[in-house]
């Protein structure tokens, strides 16, 4: 299979991959109970959540993934951290792969190296513990320093890395913003001297000001620690401030790869070119656009072949019938039939249509 | 900010918490407290205040049995509510059999609470097949009146404990029986906070961290379901207070011997179309006033902390 070799890129500057997925895959059971199926003759149901899907993340880089709500972005951080099992596929950080590792102690030489930040900055940290206690944690479950003072001095110097006091250690959550909750997270995320940080939607659930803040804040961090981010979102803006590289996920599968200044000016897969044509712009007023039309399938039952096609205004038969795989255009990767063809214009879509 | 202002003190926030003010605002509730205060105190210091030792067989007086109270005819200002029919002061042995109820009453609860709140636990968070297993035992649990459960138990520890040691082992055993009547009632709820909990992120950061299940269970999770269980907790101290009652007036409970309030109200009862009324009366009502007490304080405390009534 060409498109296997072409699927293991090194990162934008030729770079050996840091962290890699190849084949990644994560299928739910959502079956109805034994007996349902039994007695109604209801057929075993899986949800393919993520369903191979390849990328290569750079030291020092950051990749993020768009996509729509339930295009398994976040099932893909989840993997990333070792949350879930992968089906399918390795998931391989630093040369180990444990995309199926089982147990905790096969993870333990790598758990410290990996941490995430959450969406939801009121969810993520225990209401009951201090913020103290909550940034320790890490520090104590891999015993990296011991004695009180030691780890006070050391969660004193992450609360001012994150730009919040030492004073802040004694409060509870609950005393809290969500920005500052947010960089609490951060801050725990920190505590293990991680490598690689994976960003579930960090600044989703921020006031707009806000999120420039933390952004910006994980920008600095980045430079200062050397941190690979994953980084997931469904905001474009953010997607572009922050990223090297984008992936674009659509239901479970990966339809464009590249580097982000490339994705933003040429999009060149017609689900990216949608995406983007969503985004208010000043420019564009009055201009016609086509809105993404339609909802995201049921990644239970996708459509065969490509699975936009049903929203696609350039699928043909083959499209129906044959799932893409992605291919190297220029310096980016395209799951396309349409654009393999050429058959895709490279004008905005909604003249495309008209002509 | 870069003086570090002292939290304040455990009790400062706790007089100036919403829970204290609620409570503070509820007469109800401060009269339910201070008498079942009055209660505890006066059943933990029983042997002490208690005008006379009923234990002590040596010191009854059977010429004294079925002494009226004090303010009837033929009463003895030596016995405060009269006396049964063995010569034993009413007003010592309500003093001395609160004590045994209430002991049974809080052991009992606290093993339900213990038992119920780890199968809980271990239920909603290890979930698949031991979920399943746990809640179907808890269902079969459910389907036998507790009180049935309780005699069961009682019953077969009658048979297998000897004999000369039933009097000895009967508190244990009752309180075996009601705790194992009860979990059910915490091992649901428990479990069904626990679902909620441990989907937050706060759970996955600490399994990203890689801390063993049973550290994160009792450490993340736990802290956070308990609020509920204090409730059901004090609700249920009022119920095993009246299932001890009820075994023992049944007569499978703690021996007469070492009376509860519930033995008082059996062996009062006896007698109650005699005429001798005070032995089951003035047991029956400290019954009623404890366990109304109890549960006036679980009510208040079930709307206190849960912020949809405020």
């Amino acid at each position: 299979m060409p498109d296997t070799v072409m699927a293991r890129p090194a990162d934008a500057r030729g770079a050996p991959a840091f962290v890699r997925a190849e084949g990644l895959s994560r299928y739910f059971d959502v079956s109805p109970p034994l007996l349902n199926r039994l007695l109604e003759g209801k057929p075993r149901q899986i949800l393919r959540a993520v369903d191979g899907i390849d990328f290569a993340i750079g030291k020092g880089e950051t990749f993020s993934l768009v996509g729509e709500s339930g295009c398994g972005k976040s099932t893909v951080a989840r993997l990333m951290v070792g949350l879930y099992r992968a089906s399918r596929g390795t998931v391989e950080f630093d040369g180990h792969d444990f995309g199926r590792m089982t147990s905790r102690r096969a993870m333990a030489p790598i758990r410290s190296r990996i941490q995430m930040i959450f969406q939801d900055p009121y969810a993520s940290l225990n209401p009951r513990w201090r913020v103290r206690e909550i940034i320790a944690e890490p520090i104590r479950a891999y015993k990296l320093l011991s004695g009180d003072q030691a780890i006070n001095a050391r969660v004193d110097e992450l609360l001012r890395q994150v730009r919040l006091t030492p004073a802040d250690g004694v409060k509870f959550p609950h005393e809290f913003s969500g920005g500052q909750r947010q960089r609490i997270s951060i801050a725990r995320a920190l505590a293990s001297n991680p490598e690689f940080l994976v960003c579930d939607e960090p600044t989703s659930a921020l006031d707009v000001s806000v999120q420039a803040q933390i952004l910006n804040l994980m920008k600095d961090l980045q430079r200062e620690l050397g941190l690979t981010y994953l980084f997931i979102s469904h905001n474009l803006a953010v997607v572009y401030h922050i990223s090297d590289r984008v992936g674009v996920m659509y239901l479970g599968r990966l339809a464009e790869v590249a580097p982000a200044r490339t994705l933003f000016r040429q999009p060149r897969h017609p689900y990216t070119r949608m995406l983007l044509d969503t985004i208010p712009d000043m420019d564009m007023t009055g201009r016609q656009r086509t809105p993404v039309a339609g909802e995201v399938p049921s990644p239970i039952n996708p459509p065969s072949g490509c699975s936009f096609h049903p929203r696609c205004p350039f699928a043909n038969d083959r499209c129906k019938t044959e799932r893409p795989n992605p291919i190297q255009q220029g310096d980016a990767l395209i799951a396309c039939h349409g654009v393999e063809e050429g058959r895709v214009p490279d004008g905005p879509i909604g003249t495309a249509q008209a002509a | 900010m870069a003086d570090v202002t002292a939290p304040p003190g455990a009790l400062r926030r706790f007089v100036d918490s919403d829970v204290f003010y609620s409570f503070r605002q509820s007469k109800v509730t401060v009269v339910a407290a201070i008498v079942t205060a009055i209660i505890v105190i006066g059943a933990f210091l029983g042997p002490w205040i208690a005008p006379h030792d009923t234990y002590d067989v040596r010191s009854l007086n059977l010429l004294d049995a079925f002494t009226p109270p004090v303010w009837s005819e033929g009463g003895n200002p030596s016995y405060l509510l009269g006396t049964d029919d063995q010569g034993r002061d009413v007003f010592s042995t309500i003093l001395l059999g609160a004590r045994v109820s209430l002991l049974v009453g809080f052991a009992a609860t606290l093993f339900a609470m213990i038992l119920g709140v780890l199968l809980g636990l271990i239920s909603g968070y290890v979930g698949g097949t031991t979920d399943a297993v746990i809640m179907r035992i808890a269902d079969i649990k459910l389907s036998f009146p507790a009180i049935l459960i309780a005699l069961l138990i009682d019953g077969v520890a009658r048979g297998i404990i000897p004999r000369d040691m039933h009097d000895d082992l009967a508190l244990y055993v009752v309180i075996f029986a009601i705790g194992i009547s009860n979990w059910v009632a915490y091992a649901r709820t428990v479990r069904g906070s626990t679902l909620v909990e441990k989907n937050k992120e706060y759970v996955q950061a600490a399994r990203i961290i890689g801390l063993h299940p049973f550290t994160i269970m009792i450490r993340h999770v736990l802290p956070n379901v308990l609020g509920p269980v204090l409730v059901i907790g004090t609700l249920g101290l009022a119920g095993a207070i009246l299932a001890e009652a009820t075994l023992s007036f049944l007569g499978v409970g703690v021996p007469p011997t070492r009376p509860s309030l519930g033995t008082l109200i059996r062996v009062g009862n006896n007698f109650l179309f005699s005429g001798e009324w005070w032995m089951t009366i003035f047991p029956g009502v400290m019954l009623v006033i404890l366990v109304l007490a109890v549960n006036l304080l679980g009510d208040w405390l079930r709307d206190a902390l849960n912020p949809k009534l405020r």
